[in-house]
Formats: C-alpha cells, sequence, structure tokens
C-alpha cells in the first residue's frame, strides 16, 4: 500500500523589522536608548527588532549581557546577526539571520509629547535621529519631520507624507518635494513644492530664493508664470487664502 | 593606484569625447600612462578624435564576447606611447555591454594604467550608466547655458546613487569642467555667469575651456587639442585641467577675449 505523504503547507511572508545596531561605548549606548525611550515611549511597541552586532569591536566583553539589557526595556527581538562565532551565551537569540544585502533606509522615531518639565531641567539633547528639534507646545503629538541635509538634485523626488519636510540646500530645477505638511527649504527653490497633501490647506511653503517652477498647497497649484513677479529670486511664504494661493515676503 | 575617471554631462554636444581625448594626452604627456575608453556604443568618436578610426580592428564589445583579448583591442598612439584607446563598435548598441563585461574590463586595466578615462555617451541610460559605474573621479562637462546646466544636475545626482562608490555610501570626487565658454558673450551677458552655473550645481570647477576654433581643428585633424595646438587657450585650459585632476592647486584664470582684429580675420577661415 502506497504511503501518502502528510501534506505541508509553506508560503513566503514579509513583515518589516527594525534593525537596532549598538555602538561602542555600550553604556553610553544604552543610555541614549533610553532617553528615546522615554521621549517616545510606544515606539518599540509589538515591533519585531534585530539586533545588528557586526559593528562592535571583536573583544567586546559580555555581548550576552546586552541583549539581555536590550529585551529588558521591552524591546521584541526577533533575532541578530553580524555576531562573532567566538562570543558566548547567544544562543537564546537563536541562530543568526543571514545577512542582508542593502542595508534598509533609516526609520525617523516620531517624538512623543515633551510633557511640561519644572524650568530647572536640563535642555533636551539633540535626538539621535532626524526628527525636528523639540517645541515646547501643549501636548498634542507633533507630525514628524524629514530633514534633508544636502541639495535636491534635478530629477530626484524627495516624498515624505507623515509630516514637514526641512531641505537644508537647493531644490534643483527638475526636482519635486512632496510633503504631507509644510515645506522648508533653506536654500533655493527651482523645482516643484508639493504641500499639504494630508489634507493640510494650513500647510506652507518657505525658502530662502524663489524660483520655483510650481508650487502646490491641497490640491491648489501656481505655475512659475502667475507667480507675483515681485517674490522672484527673494525670500518668500507661499500659503492659501481660501482657494487663493498666496506668496508673500519671509520678513 | 589606478584612478578610474568618467567626463559625463548628461546633455549631448557640450565636449564629452573632446575633453576626454585633451585630458588624456595632457595627462600622458605630463608621464602618466593613460587609457581612454569609449562607452558610445553605436555611436563612436573617441576614435576619429584621437586620430585611430584607421587602425580600428577590435572594440570594447568584442572583449566583452571573448572574440578578442583586452590587448588586440588597445591601439596605441602614435604619438605618445603612453597613450591607448579602447574604442566602442560602431555596428552594435548599448544592449551588448554588460555589467561583469564592463568590470572585468575595468579591473584588468586598472592592472596596466594610472589612468583610465571613460568617455561618457550623452543621456542617462545604460551606455552613461555603465560609463560612470566604476569611477573614482568625475568630470562633469557643463556648457554654461540652461539646458546644459539642468542634465548636469540630473547627472550629478546620478553620480551620487548609481556608481558602484556611491552604494558603498564613499564620495565620488565630482568636478566641473566649463567648456565652449565666450568671454565675449559672458561679458553681454548672453551666457550663464560662472558664478550661476557653480550656485546650482555646487561641485568644485576643474577649469574654463574657452570657445575655439583650435578644438574644432584639433577634431578635423584627429588629434587632441592639447597634441596639436598645445599653445591655444583651449590647450592650456585643459592642461591646468590636467594639473589640477593630479592633486595640484592653484588660481584659476577667467580666458579673456584677446583676439586682435586681424586674429579675428584669420581665425575664421576654415583648416
Amino acid at each position: 500500500m502506497t504511503e501518502t505523504r502528510p501534506f505541508i503547507r509553506l508560503r513566503g511572508r514579509s513583515i518589516m523589522a527594525l534593525v537596532l545596531t549598538p555602538e561602542s561605548p555600550l553604556p553610553g549606548w544604552l543610555a541614549a536608548l533610553d532617553a528615546q525611550i522615554e521621549r517616545a515611549p510606544n515606539f518599540f511597541d509589538g515591533r519585531p527588532v534585530i539586533v545588528d552586532v557586526g559593528p562592535l569591536p571583536r573583544e567586546t566583553p559580555n555581548v550576552a549581557g546586552l541583549m539581555h539589557e536590550i529585551a529588558a526595556r521591552g524591546i521584541h527581538i526577533i533575532g541578530l546577526e553580524g555576531a562573532h562565532p567566538s562570543w558566548p551565551g547567544l544562543e537564546p537569540w537563536g541562530r543568526q539571520l543571514p545577512g542582508a544585502g542593502k542595508p534598509g533606509k533609516p526609520v525617523e522615531i516620531p517624538e512623543a509629547a515633551p510633557h511640561y518639565a519644572p524650568p530647572p531641567q536640563a535642555a533636551p539633547e539633540p535626538p539621535p535621529t532626524q526628527s525636528a528639534p523639540t517645541r515646547t507646545e501643549p501636548a498634542q503629538s507633533e507630525p514628524p519631520s524629514l530633514l534633508v541635509d544636502h541639495s535636491v538634485r534635478s530629477g530626484q523626488s524627495i516624498a515624505f507624507e507623515s509630516g514637514d519636510i526641512t531641505v537644508i540646500g537647493s531644490v534643483a530645477s527638475g526636482a519635486e518635494v512632496v510633503a504631507g505638511g509644510s515645506i522648508h527649504v533653506y536654500g533655493a527653490l527651482r523645482g516643484r513644492a508639493i504641500a499639504g497633501l494630508s489634507g493640510g490647506a494650513g500647510a506652507r511653503i518657505y525658502c530662502s530664493k524663489l524660483h520655483a517652477e510650481l508650487v502646490a498647497i491641497d490640491g491648489v497649484y501656481q505655475t512659475a508664470e502667475d507667480m507675483p513677479p515681485e517674490r522672484i529670486g527673494g525670500p518668500s511664504c507661499a500659503w492659501l487664502d481660501g482657494d487663493q494661493m498666496r506668496i508673500t515676503p519671509i520678513d | 593606484m589606478t584612478k578610474v575617471l568618467v567626463v559625463t554631462s548628461g546633455k549631448g554636444g557640450v565636449g564629452k569625447t573632446t575633453s576626454t581625448a585633451a585630458l588624456g594626452a595632457a595627462l600622458a604627456q605630463a608621464g602618466e600612462n593613460v587609457v581612454v575608453v569609449d562607452f558610445d556604443v553605436g555611436l563612436r568618436n573617441l576614435d576619429l578624435v584621437m586620430g585611430a578610426e584607421r587602425r580600428v580592428v577590435y572594440d570594447m564589445i568584442n572583449v566583452i564576447q571573448g572574440d578578442a583579448k583586452l590587448a588586440q583591442a588597445l591601439i596605441r598612439d602614435k604619438r605618445i606611447d603612453n597613450l591607448s584607446l579602447l574604442p566602442a563598435s560602431q555596428t552594435r548598441d548599448k544592449e551588448a555591454l554588460t555589467d561583469e563585461g564592463v568590470a572585468k574590463i575595468i579591473d584588468q586595466l586598472r592592472e596596466k594604467f594610472d589612468w583610465v578615462i571613460c568617455d561618457s555617451p550623452a543621456g542617462i541610460e545604460k551606455g552613461a550608466m555603465m560609463a560612470m559605474r566604476h569611477a573614482d573621479v568625475a568630470v562633469v562637462v557643463t556648457n554654461p547655458e540652461v539646458s546644459s546646466v539642468r542634465d548636469s544636475d540630473r547627472i550629478i545626482g546620478m553620480l551620487d546613487s548609481k556608481t558602484l562608490k556611491a552604494e558603498r555610501d564613499e564620495r565620488i570626487d565630482k568636478h566641473l569642467l566649463l567648456t565652449r565658454y565666450d568671454p565675449a558673450r559672458a561679458a553681454r551677458g548672453e551666457m550663464l555667469k560662472t558664478e550661476d552655473v557653480l550656485e546650482i550645481l555646487s561641485i568644485p570647477l576643474l577649469g574654463i575651456v574657452p570657445e575655439s576654433v583650435d578644438v574644432l581643428n584639433a577634431s578635423n585633424l584627429g588629434s587632441p587639442v592639447t597634441l596639436n595646438n598645445p599653445t591655444s587657450p583651449a590647450a592650456k585650459a585643459y592642461f591646468d585641467a590636467a594639473r589640477r585632476l593630479r592633486g595640484e592647486h592653484f588660481d584659476l584664470v577667467v580666458p579673456l577675449e584677446r583676439k586682435s582684429l586681424m586674429g579675428r580675420l584669420f581665425g575664421r577661415r576654415v583648416a
């Protein structure tokens, strides 16, 4: 009688995991991690995390202890990569993950509402990510912001639908910047700026030199031809007045 | 260490092939071992400008496809010993270029030469991508006019994202070579000012090559302008650019209109 084999289902599945990369000196890195968790307490909730210990020097003692420290902070570690075979005690973290081909894109850690601290508290240290500097504002969660610290070249398109985009540099002719919130260009805006994608008619577009090909806020757009000629070349702010685009000088 | 240099621009007709030949000859005359490589498959011009068009037997595509060894395809310049040319195919097109094939050739060239200068075709497709892929240094050739500047900006963006160096998160050195600069038109405000071009492109200036009939004459004679007419203003600009590529730092002199009336009259004659 022929044996029928049991039928086994196998599926492929992708999930987005965060990769945490501890850096020497470790006590300082753990302190920074704690500070980050304090600023955004729910950020790691439920997110699968891979710890990449590859960059740590071979002589680093007690990497297993480091892993326990990370897990103790409530971070859900699903895998480990980059560990040197001589490091002991890493068995609880399972077999190492196969090396990734390309490193993934950096992830923004959003700022949770900073609580009102009594005045003598030390000034907030700059967050180790690319979010905007903390502002003391009433407790409503602030939108995240994307910082682009180089010029945007022709043909490139920067899109960030969850909030503002700040460009330290110029936006070239033929480039575009698309934001859910406002757009701030600390250089010349020569390309397109499309703001307020997340339904923000209050979104604004700022630049140091207006040479834009097109500006749009919440669907209302204006091409270079229709822009007020006295604003061309000067520091300007574009905003919506009802459904009219206004471009005014930045004082 | 061998330097692989790509001469690129985005826009066509701005002076890439001319500059490749001129810079190659200038570097070779300074004692470096130089090979100039034509990546414009199907529309090759470098062999014409180098005066080697009657000696082409094998080309880069032959080498990629294994029909010839690299040594068989390389053409040594008759005038300078340490200058060679790897021509492109005229009968094929860019689809014949493969990643592995080009990588192998560049590796072999790195072993023999101090400078590998890749003459990129115009555009942003495969030929241009292949030419820039292995580059350590880039020379972006730009005319001081708006369409050239915008296209150069695009190509600079690609240099920062599509090269092997960029993928390894290393910066590729980019230099701006302003060509076909006409001092008279610049004075009249009919051409973009150098400062404007630099402000838009934000890469260091390698040199300013004036518009010159000497360049056209040199091409027609099949000789790079730095060989054919080394004292002409254009050739001097290329010699200066070659010195800067080798690491020298010195002030840039903007070419001035210096032709006398007689010079203008005689200079207009067709060679």
